[in-house]
């Protein structure tokens, strides 16, 4: 749903001006606005990414079952007997046999592959590969920013300033970690926190400070102040959020991609309102010893995907009795493949396209894309050929499941990457077009908090329109009207007695434009 | 029971004290500074160029220069060099330093068992490979790379060493063979002032090198790619926009680089471990290079002769315009300043870059060029950077002066670094393990570069650092915390008795910006416990120097101490 948007869109017009008198404020300009209606928003969305760091093999992460002979002539030393694969129902492929918790989310419908994702023209770098996935570019563009740093800086353009606020107290993304990446580096500031754990927050003295110098020395101190701060602030509403929950299961020992999530799980489910969190899995570069020879199904591949697996399944149990599971969804990304010959160190070199995985309890499960192919007579050289650039799977994730509109998510991809199916019941929603249109329906509703008969006062172009009620779900509650208005200012009656208390959003839309008013009983 | 405070408590101690001791987080968003609301204008580029420098050299100088090539500095060093001449102190920071005694097993309380072929406080450096002792021996060497810091003499070569070990980057815990990592590190101690081409045809060669990036399992049936693409990349001709290598180049020099193996007898048995050319190993065909080298080709050549490839692979590496220039910059980010600007890569980096190249890829008068320039001691590069997770922990510790553990004790020994080593690593700076074969990305990464050492979460870990070391001592283990020895520290500068003068030194040692009045003031109040005048320092100082008792010291001691903690604090002690 398209939550951040209505949200930040229903300010245009008459919208601002009753929404600032019930607030109580006299002609408040339209940034305040903007933030006063994303302190309103108490349930949104969290996007959580999963690093894994060095490359991951795809080709034995998900295995093509229709090529099993030509993989057997390819990659001798790390084949994967069939049998040990864990086969999804009406699919032609086989998940490792390290990944059974992925196979039951797949049967539950939680999971979703997303087969052969890379980028034109592929970088065999770690390095430069890694930036280009985490900064979204093509592969010969040099981006100093992170895609969802600018998706950050586009809800946010004031932050790092003036941040933390009463209306945004929280951080904006949180890495796990001791460093920032550079996913989260926005246009002009790292847009994340980064957080080793709530425990090691530590309070710092209040010294008095002097206007920094007007010096390269200067800019760094300015820099240095500025993270104190945001540590001190940051560091309380985390440490409140932490201590407000308590992991409802035990994750496994030993297991650090699984000591990160159980932060993650604490921090939602306590009551932070960040949207993005970053946790990473290192150790995919397995060039040697990926398999143990003689039995490929253990081996260094076999426990990176063992704790990616059981780290996965524990925060999503978690987070489901945590009661925060529909608020969570979580992708995995790695900067390339692996080669599709293995080596005689029993590994795998630097590769191309592979699977992603996204899943959550509102991600439309399956496996989307075709089977990779393995050439005839392949060589070292050879890889695989890409099918899905990376970014129709963020852009996907943008317009889905954080609410993004087209244009922006061209703004934030610098350009347009056609989306796939990602989150259920999308369809709908993401079909709808731009919110960001500045042209007003002069939509508003009152009395707000509804309170029986209410008036939706809006204003029609003499085009159909729809007037829909819709709760924070999605879903639609009630249908006001369809049809069409001659041109003008129209009052319609809402009867309310019968909606049970909530929060609501009344939407009005035409075959170019749709605007929310968000309302609560 | 008398109070020994009494005496010298003034009134209206208690506000005081709660202004320093209150650590609930100020309500900074007061604060009236803010990044964007007064947009900084650029204040580079700087006009200095590599000329050599002829202003003033004084203490301020002679700081700015042991600050960026030790860690930390004493201040019987900074009088040291600060009497000296610009050119001298550059000399006498360019010599080597004795090779420090190799590390030993002091790892003992680290494993289930005793090592069969080491007695404890003997070195292991030349012990057979044993899987369960390995552990304990990566951290024996990494804890003593620390100690070699630590107790640095005051010359580069430490910091060179890390300089290279972040440029050509192993990770110990990777290569897992405690006497390959040591024969690393010793590499890079013996060709750290030397010749670059000599030192990167070593690192090809090194076995730890060969095992991190799988050198050793290169071979003509299955070639490994790792070490060819990196040597390009990272080691030599880097990726600026001039470098124009391709995806076969990396194939042409992993071919090249086909047959050089480790010994495994040597890495299981006793001695040294060497690596050696494997003629049935190497690929003979015919290696063609892109435009970018000039479309050299290098001719495969059969039997030990294969062996030869790689000195042509070099050669070739060496004569194009991108090595030198791209060690250079890698030399400048790490030395001066992290960013390049273009008036920097005209008036610094192509010069420093035609000197290496010139002189045949010698190390040296490099650096001597570099640290001598007026660009070097351009008053804009001076505290322009943000201290690394090891200049901060063990420049504080040569600073402070610290009651190490008794060195015959070497189980706390170990413990001690093994504190120290999860500290450093715990900010981002695991010595012996960076995150990747590309070093840590605070000397990498833009557009954050040093600003990445400095997060939400180290900020306070630092502070934590600092304020052990002031109140309670660094943690080893349960039973010991060490704190730094105050007034040690305090007997070490010219007017311990003048409060004035125990900030000011104090800042010239451990800020990068020189104090403004009114943070020495406010320091001050702390240090005269809210008295205004000074003497009242000075008196309680001069008691403790007559009479060195409990009382008195701890007079002295519970002034210092909140003093040191918020000047540790300060936004400017980040700085070097």
């Amino acid at each position: 749903m398209n939550r951040r948007n209505f949200l930040r869109h229903s300010f245009h017009g008459t919208a601002m001006a009753t929404m600032a008198s019930t607030m109580g404020l006299a002609a408040p300009a339209r940034q305040q606005l903007a933030r006063l209606m994303k302190m309103a928003e108490e349930t949104d969305r969290v996007l959580v990414l999963i690093y894994l760091d060095g490359g991951n093999d795809g080709l034995n992460t998900v295995v093509p079952l229709d090529q099993m002979s030509a993989l057997s002539a390819a990659r001798p030393h790390v084949l994967l007997p069939e049998n040990s694969l864990h086969l999804l129902q009406g699919t032609e492929v086989g998940l490792h046999p390290s990944l059974s918790g992925f196979k039951s989310l797949f049967d539950e419908g939680r999971l979703k592959v997303i087969q052969n994702v890379g980028y034109p023209q592929p970088n065999y770098s770690h390095f430069r590969s890694t930036d280009i996935w985490m900064s979204g570019s093509d592969a010969d563009v040099y981006l100093n920013s992170g895609w969802t740093g600018r998706y950050l800086h586009q809800q946010y353009p004031e932050f790092p300033d003036a941040f933390p606020n009463t209306d945004m107290p929280d951080p904006l993304a949180i890495e796990i970690g001791y460093g920032a990446s550079l996913l989260f580096q926005g246009p002009t500031a790292a847009m994340s926190m980064v957080l080793s754990g709530p425990e090691s927050f530590h309070e710092l003295v209040d010294n008095v400070e002097q206007p920094a110098p007007d010096t390269p020395a200067g800019d760094k101190l300015r820099y240095v102040r500025l993270v104190a701060r945001q540590s001190q602030q940051y560091g309380e509403v985390v440490v409140a959020a932490a201590e407000k929950a308590q992991n409802q299961v035990a994750y496994p020992q030993g297991n650090g991609l699984a000591d990160q999530l159980k932060i993650v799980a604490r921090l939602i489910a306590g009551g932070l309102r960040t949207p993005m969190y970053m946790v990473r899995l290192g150790g995919f570069d397995t060039h040697d010893a990926q398999v143990v020879a003689g039995n490929t199904t253990t081996g260094e591949h076999a426990e990176l995907l063992k704790q990616l697996n059981d780290a996965v399944l524990a925060f999503m149990q978690d987070t489901e009795a945590l009661g925060v599971g529909d608020r969570v969804m979580g992708m995995t990304f790695s900067e390339f493949g692996r080669t599709i010959m293995s080596n005689a160190s029993n590994g795998t070199d630097h590769g191309t396209v592979a699977p992603m995985f996204v899943f959550g309890n509102a991600v439309a499960g399956g496996v989307t894309g075709r089977n990779p192919v393995i050439p005839e007579n392949v060589t070292y050289a050879d890889d695989l050929t890409m099918q899905y650039d990376f970014r129709q799977v963020y852009a996907s994730v943008l317009q889905q499941w954080l609410g993004m509109s087209e244009t922006t998510t061209q703004e934030v991809l610098l350009g347009d990457f056609q989306p796939m199916t990602v989150v259920n019941g999308q369809d709908g929603v993401t079909g709808l077009g731009d919110w960001g249109q500045e042209r007003s329906q002069r939509l508003s509703v009152y009395p707000n908090p509804l309170n029986g008969r209410a008036t939706i006062s809006l204003e029609s172009f003499g085009e159909p329109m729809r007037v829909e009620v819709m709760d924070l779900q999605g879903r639609s509650v009630a249908v006001i009207y369809e049809g069409t208005l001659p041109g003008g200012q129209h009052q319609l009656p809402w009867d309310t007695h019968l909606l049970p208390r909530g929060q609501y959003v009344v939407v009005v839309r035409t075959a170019s434009f749709r605007q929310g008013y968000r309302v609560a009983k | 029971m008398a109070n020994p405070f009494r005496d010298i408590r003034p009134p209206g101690y208690q506000k005081v004290a709660e202004r320093y001791r209150k650590v609930i987080p100020p309500d900074l968003r007061q604060s009236a500074e803010t990044l964007a609301a007064k947009p900084i204008p650029p204040r580079r580029p700087l006009s200095t160029g590599l000329e050599t420098y002829t202003g003033t050299f004084g203490e301020d100088e002679a700081a700015h220069l042991l600050k960026r090539t030790l860690f930390g500095l004493k201040k019987s060093e900074l009088r040291t060099f600060a009497a000296m001449s610009m050119a001298d102190a550059v000399e006498a920071i360019l010599q080597s330093s004795p090779i420090p005694t190799p590390p030993v097993n002091n790892y003992r309380g680290y494993n289930d068992r005793d090592d069969p072929d080491v007695p404890v406080g003997d070195s292991w450096i030349q012990a057979p490979y044993d899987v369960e002792l390995e552990g304990g021996r990566v951290i024996s060497l990494k804890g003593w790379l620390l100690k070699n810091m630590t107790q640095q003499a005051p010359t580069l070569h430490e910091k060179m060493i890390l300089f290279w070990h972040n440029l050509l980057a192993i990770q110990t815990w990777d290569v897992f063979v405690g006497k390959a990592d040591y024969q690393y590190f010793e590499m890079l101690r013996r060709n750290a002032f030397g010749n670059y081409k000599t030192m990167v045809r070593d690192l090809t060669l090194d076995p730890a090198m060969l095992l991190f990036l799988n050198g050793t399992f290169n071979n003509k049936e299955q070639p490994d790619e790792n070490y060819a693409r990196e040597l390009q990349e990272l080691f030599t001709v880097g990726k600026g926009a001039g470098s124009q290598y391709t995806e076969a180049d990396v194939s042409a020099a992993a071919r090249v680089l086909t047959g050089w193996v480790i010994n495994w007898e040597e890495a299981e048995g006793p001695g040294d471990v060497s690596s050696f050319f494997y003629p049935n190993y190497h690929d003979t065909t015919d290696k063609q290079f892109s435009a970018f080298y000039g479309n050299r080709v290098i001719a495969g050549q059969s039997g030990l002769g294969g062996a030869q490839e790689l000195d042509e692979l070099l050669e070739m590496i060496f004569d194009t315009q991108e090595a030198a220039k791209y060690i250079c910059r890698r030399l400048y980010n790490f030395f001066v300043y992290p960013e390049i600007d273009s008036t920097t890569e005209t008036n610094v980096i192509e010069p420093l870059a035609e000197q290496f190249r010139s002189g045949g890829y010698e190390i040296l008068p490099v650096l001597r060029t570099l640290f001598k320039s007026a660009h070097f001691f351009d008053v804009a590069n001076r505290g322009a950077m943000i201290k690394s997770p090891i200049d901060t922990l063990v420049g504080l510790w040569r600073t402070l002066g610290f009651a190490s553990p008794q060195p015959d004790d070497l189980s706390v020994d170990l413990n001690f670094y093994v504190s120290a080593l999860w500290n450093i690593g715990g900010q981002g700076q695991e010595l012996g393990d960076p995150p990747s074969v590309a070093g840590w990305p605070a000397y990498y990464q833009a557009p954050q570069y040093d600003k990445s050492w400095m997060t939400t979460d180290t900020i306070t870990k630092r502070a934590l650092i600092t304020d052990s070391l002031v109140w309670w001592g660094f943690w080893i283990n349960e039973n010991l915390q060490l704190p730094a020895d105050l007034i040690g520290y305090l007997e070490t500068l010219d007017a311990p008795e003048d409060p004035n003068a125990v900030l000011m030194e104090s800042a010239q040692l451990m800020l990068g910006i020189p104090l403004d009045e009114a943070s020495r003031n406010e320091l001050k109040t702390i240090l005269l416990s809210g008295q205004s005048s000074d003497y009242y320092w000075t008196d309680a100082w001069t008691a403790y120097q007559a009479d060195p008792s409990d009382s008195n010291r701890t007079v002295v001691e519970n002034r210092l101490k909140p003093t040191l903690q918020a000047l540790m604090q300060l936004g400017e002690f980040q700085l070097m």
